[in-house]
């Protein structure tokens, strides 16, 4: 019996406002511990949450970017449960009015593409953190998470394996950060995601025991997760025995999905409108307002990287992976158009300056080691000829330690590119004389020796000298010699 | 005559007057609490060296600011399910345990910030849940016109301590008819404002599509004065409308000749005491006089409002006290684990009918009842609210009895609580549709007790029934008499 | 009985709260006849009625993004019943 795989995705996205949802408290990481709370988020009694339209701008501009339908009304449920974490007792979020529905993302896969349906989006808030103390007898409740507001992202069950899910995942996360409401990172926690995961014999159209496996902390654990479950899922079956409808926990360091100890008595969250907010509008106007203001999506700026600039696939796929690289790269080649050159030095060498120093915050670079200008201003020089490609190099290193434009740098240090054949022809001159032995041993044929000779030239010039006036003159003047 | 015994815009006068200072008053108000306060057990915590402290404070302003609005150095009671910085709040439950709000409900800092001075918290059924204060988790508070009778509920301290001049005027929150209906039991003026009109932040949530807060006063011109102070838009309720408060104070004189009123028949149905239903047809016949033009009129669902309150509020409530968990305020209990201490600490801290009603609550929300109950009720509702709208078309004001009965005994009906839901049938459906509406005194039954009109207005018309009520109020002799004390 | 003993307990146990077996019996009774008479309304015909939404309040009062609070952390655990530094110290939570 052939079974296949039906897997559905559920992500909380933590959104980058900078106040919470239903007050006013900062959303900033890191603090002291109950730092960002106050009586609303604490839910102390007598509060009244008041929405954050940024939250609602940015539900919009996700449901369009998934081509979702914006709801013109939603609503905002209570969903009830108790926890020290939930301070309310419930958790604001929305049921049955959602704010997008449908929608879809396409993911490339193998070369191919997929099209993930989306069945919902939908705004609540974030429950706080608990931990355990230092003797175990206790658990500490941190509400400084509490009320920080998530977007719930519901997919249809289209994906159809483990790999289908890392790639949704990736370009989902990728298109929300284009967006700039989400920094998309797991392991920290603003991006998370719970897998629903399924099986039926091949070819028949009935849904299988839905089981959901929680506690995936980064993408591996995701696939992992949903290869293990699928495996689980069949050989119980095979077997002969039943599966049951379930929560399981994934475990990282078994790397095994587990029944979840605690047996939540189906958990019954009694949903019901929130009559402290009324219901959410939306026009037309505002919509259309969000919609102008969207970005270029990932998808659509790496096709338009290929067509426009010639670039490889691969090229433009790690120039417009982030909004803030793609950014940095087309300001350059609109000052200097050598897109193949700036992609080069960004890929090969910015990115490694980057991660040495730390540069990187996850949604954007805070600061370039280099602005753009002052990259298509280097490139510029070369591709100009005043200075040659392996003193561009030297260069670049001297730009990261100052501010300094790259022509401020050549001339200040004179750096520039030597291209006179007078100049060059009288160090040749000084080479050929210092080094016989080399000299003798190219006129008996040994063309290895050359390079030695070369690099002799371009140690007198500093490097300076034009690589390619080198050669010719070295190698006019040795043969010369030969007659 | 005590200071206390005076209307806060007599005090008002007077005090712009300087014959007395807002600390005078303030004092005599201590020492009418002194006098009265261990018969009436109105308040659950008094907030004496505060209160004087905000009175030589309002003496003060007085004397750099001449023109000061009419609650500077003003006595005023507040129901202690309102948050109050600094001082204790119980919202008369234990499970709150020593709690000492941290902020000042809204309706608060602006009656503090217009000088008025607080005297204390007054009791209550707990969490606003009855009609009669007998749920309070402390005590009960008893009417001042017969200590063997109940002031009402569920803001039956501020009832109270208004009619025993134990304050100036105070402020009660209604969600069922828990202003109104004490107003009626101690023979004084209750409004609750049209739902949005005052902000609910700060106030402990019991029903939030029904709970508001409104003033309890001697007549009805302290009723306008103290509404138009607490009223307004807030921008942290987000159910608060963003309206101008018209200066209700200044509306009250014209006359209502050709005003429309309506009596619908469904409230003198067999429920309503004989003697109650006489009375507000008399009162009803001299608004007539006064050239008021009077139609019956009907409102089918009446019948089925205390139904779907009790479902809709119910509701409600058992997520709003989900809170009062033991965990970041409040009482805790001493218990072996996590959900002990969930199940003790609310057992232990919740009394009767708060319980009763979060498992009514919880019941009509949960899987397989949401749409019957639930549901229903709120489609039922909008029927009540249609029965309103066409009435609206008709008629100016709306006029019922306050309360089916005048105040009964203690412990008279404790023990039912049905019977207990029943006797908010007049005052429910009013806070269903959330309509404005006022109730003061229209006479008293044979045993003296008072008797209670209620005054119905559309959304937002205030000024209608404020002004109806002043005129009636102002041609009849009720809201002069005092409390008797009767044992 | 409209609600039995099980699923009052079961009700009980959502909402957190703990009966005495002194209190099930009066308790189950009193919310039978309440139940009851609520029970009525299912003879109203409702079938083209919405549900009572917000009818009255402004449209969409939202706020602007911006960090208005002071962080308080004191007066915030002022009366918490157990705390640990800035945290709230609680029952220990099991997974």
């Amino acid at each position: 019996m052939k079974y296949e795989p039906i897997i559905g995705l559920e992500v909380h996205a933590q959104l980058l406002t900078h106040s919470k949802i239903f007050c006013g408290c900062s959303t900033q990481f890191g603090r002291e511990p109950n730092q960002n709370t106050c009586p609303v988020c604490a839910g102390f009694p007598g509060v009244l949450p008041v929405l954050n339209k940024q939250v609602v701008e940015f539900a919009i501009k996700a449901g369009l970017a998934t081509h979702c339908t914006i709801a013109s009304s939603s609503i905002l449920a209570r969903k009830n449960y108790f926890y020290p974490d939930l301070p309310k007792g419930y958790q604001i979020s929305q049921y049955e009015l959602p704010i997008c529905t449908g929608g879809y993302i396409d993911v490339q896969i193998d070369g191919a593409q997929k099209r993930v349906r989306l069945t919902r989006i939908h705004i609540e808030e974030d429950a706080g953190k608990n931990i355990h103390d230092a003797h175990g007898a206790a658990s500490l409740v941190d509400l400084n998470r509490a009320g920080v507001p998530l977007l719930e992202i519901v997919s249809e069950p289209d994906i159809r394996s483990p790999q289908e899910a890392g790639a949704y995942l990736k370009t989902l996360r990728q298109m929300l950060q284009y967006l700039g409401i989400c920094d998309g990172n797991m392991e920290e926690g603003s991006f998370r995601c719970d897998a629903n995961v399924s099986i039926r014999p091949e070819g028949s159209e009935a849904l299988g025991i839905k089981i959901e496996i929680k506690n995936l902390n980064s993408f591996k654990a995701v696939e992992k997760s949903i290869e293990f479950e699928i495996e689980r899922q069949r050989e119980t079956l095979l077997e002969g025995g039943k599966l049951i409808q379930e929560t399981r926990l994934w475990d990282d360091h078994r790397e095994g999905t587990r029944s979840m100890r605690s047996k939540e008595s189906a958990h019954d969250y009694r949903y019901f409108p929130d009559p402290d907010l009324p219901p959410i509008l939306t026009d037309a106007e505002w919509i259309d307002r969000i919609r102008a203001g969207l970005p270029e999506l990932p998808n659509d700026r790496k096709l338009r990287f290929m067509k426009d600039y010639a670039l490889t696939a691969y090229d433009a796929e790690l120039l417009s992976s982030r909004r803030d690289i793609a950014d940095y790269f087309e300001t350059a080649v609109a000052i200097h158009a050598n897109p193949k050159a700036l992609g080069n030095w960004i890929i090969g060498d910015l990115f490694r300056v980057v991660n040495e120093r730390k540069l990187d915050e996850q949604l954007y670079i805070t600061k370039w080691p280099v602005p753009p200008q002052h990259l298509a201003q280097l490139v510029e020089l070369i591709d100009e000829d005043k200075i040659s490609g392996n003193i561009g190099k030297t260069v670049f290193e001297a730009m990261l330690g100052s501010s300094l434009s790259p022509q401020e740098i050549v001339s200040e240090k004179r750096l520039e590119q030597v291209s006179d054949v007078g100049a060059i022809e009288t160090v040749v001159e000084q080479v050929i004389a210092a080094n016989p032995k080399q000299v003798a041993q190219f006129q008996s044929g040994n063309e290895k020796v050359f390079g030695f000779l070369v690099g002799q030239v371009m140690k007198l010039t500093q490097g300076k000298a034009k690589p390619q006036k080198v050669n010719e003159i070295l190698r006019k003047s040795l043969n010369r010699r030969v007659t | 005559m005590s200071l206390a015994q005076l209307t806060l815009h007599d005090a008002a006068e007077k005090l712009r007057n300087r014959e007395f200072t807002a600390v005078e008053l303030t004092e005599a108000v201590f020492q009418r609490i002194a006098e009265t306060e261990p018969r009436v057990c109105a308040y659950l915590t008094l907030a004496h060296d505060r209160a004087l402290e905000d009175a030589a404070r309002a003496d003060e302003a007085r004397k750099k600011v001449p023109g000061s609005g009419p609650l500077l150095g003003i006595p005023i009671a507040i129901k202690d399910n309102f948050l109050t910085k600094g001082l204790r709040t119980t919202c008369a439950s234990k499970i709150l345990g020593d709690f000492i709000p941290p902020y000042d409900a809204t309706a608060i800092a602006k009656i503090r910030s217009a000088g008025a001075v607080i005297i204390g918290k007054t009791n209550l059924d707990e969490f606003a849940m009855g009609s009669s204060a007998e749920n309070s988790g402390f005590f009960p508070t008893r009417n001042p016109w017969n200590l063997g009778r109940i002031p009402g509920g569920s803001s039956g301290g501020s009832a109270a301590a208004v009619a025993a001049d134990e304050c100036t005027a105070a402020l009660g929150t209604d969600t069922g008819g828990s202003i109104r209906q004490p107003a009626a039991c101690c023979g004084i003026v209750g409004l609750k404002p049209t739902y949005g009109r005052v902000s609910r932040y700060g106030i402990i949530a019991f029903a939030s599509s029904m709970d508001q807060v409104g003033p309890l006063t001697k007549d009805v011109r302290d009723s306008a004065l103290l509404l138009e102070a607490i009223a307004g838009h807030d921008p942290a309720d987000s159910t608060s409308v963003n309206s101008i408060v018209p200066r209700y104070s200044e509306m009250l004189a014209d006359d209502i000749k050709q005003l429309r009123i309506g009596v619908p028949k469904e409230y003198f149905v067999s429920g309503v005491a004989a003697e109650v239903g006489y009375a507000v047809r008399k009162a009803v016949d001299e608004l007539e006089k006064q050239g008021a033009v009077v139609e019956e009129i009907s409102l089918p669902y009446t019948k089925d409002a205390v139904a779907v309150y009790y479902i809709i509020a119910t509701a409600e409530a058992s997520s709003n006290l989900a809170r009062y968990d033991g965990m970041r305020y409040g009482y805790r209990a001493n218990a072996r684990d996590l959900l002990e201490t969930y199940t003790d600490s609310r057992a232990a801290g919740f009394g009767p009918e708060v319980k009763r009603r979060i498992i009514l609550g919880t019941y009509v929300l949960s899987a397989g009842y949401y749409d019957a109950y639930y549901l229903k009720a709120q489609k039922v509702r909008t029927l009540i609210k249609q029965d309103f709208d066409e009435a609206f078309k008709k008629c100016d004001v709306i006029v019922t009895p306050a309360a089916p009965t005048a105040a009964f005994g203690l412990g008279e009906k404790i023990q039912d609580p049905l019977q207990m839901y029943l006797s908010d049938i007049c005052t429910i459906p009013i806070n269903l549709a959330g309509l404005p509406a006022l109730s003061l005194p229209c006479g008293f039954d044979k045993d003296g007790m008072p008797i209670g009109i209620q005054l119905i207005g559309k959304h937002f018309d205030e000024p209608t029934i404020l002004r109806v009520a002043h005129q009636y109020e102002q041609s009849t002799p009720w809201h002069k008499q005092k409390a008797k004390f009767k044992d | 009985m409209k609600l039995s003993r099980e699923e009052l307990r079961g009700v009980a146990l959502l909402a957190r709260l703990r009966l005495s077996p002194e209190e099930e019996s009066p308790l189950a009774m009193e919310l039978d006849a309440i139940l009851g008479y609520m029970d009525k309304l299912n003879q109203l015909n409702t079938d083209d009625v919405e549900p009572f939404g917000h009818t009255m309040t402004a449209l969409n009062p939202l706020r602007e993004d911006r960090v208005t609070n002071q962080p308080d952390t004191e007066s915030l655990l002022a009366n918490a019943p157990d705390r640990d530094g800035t945290f709230f110290k609680v029952p220990k939570i099991i997974e």
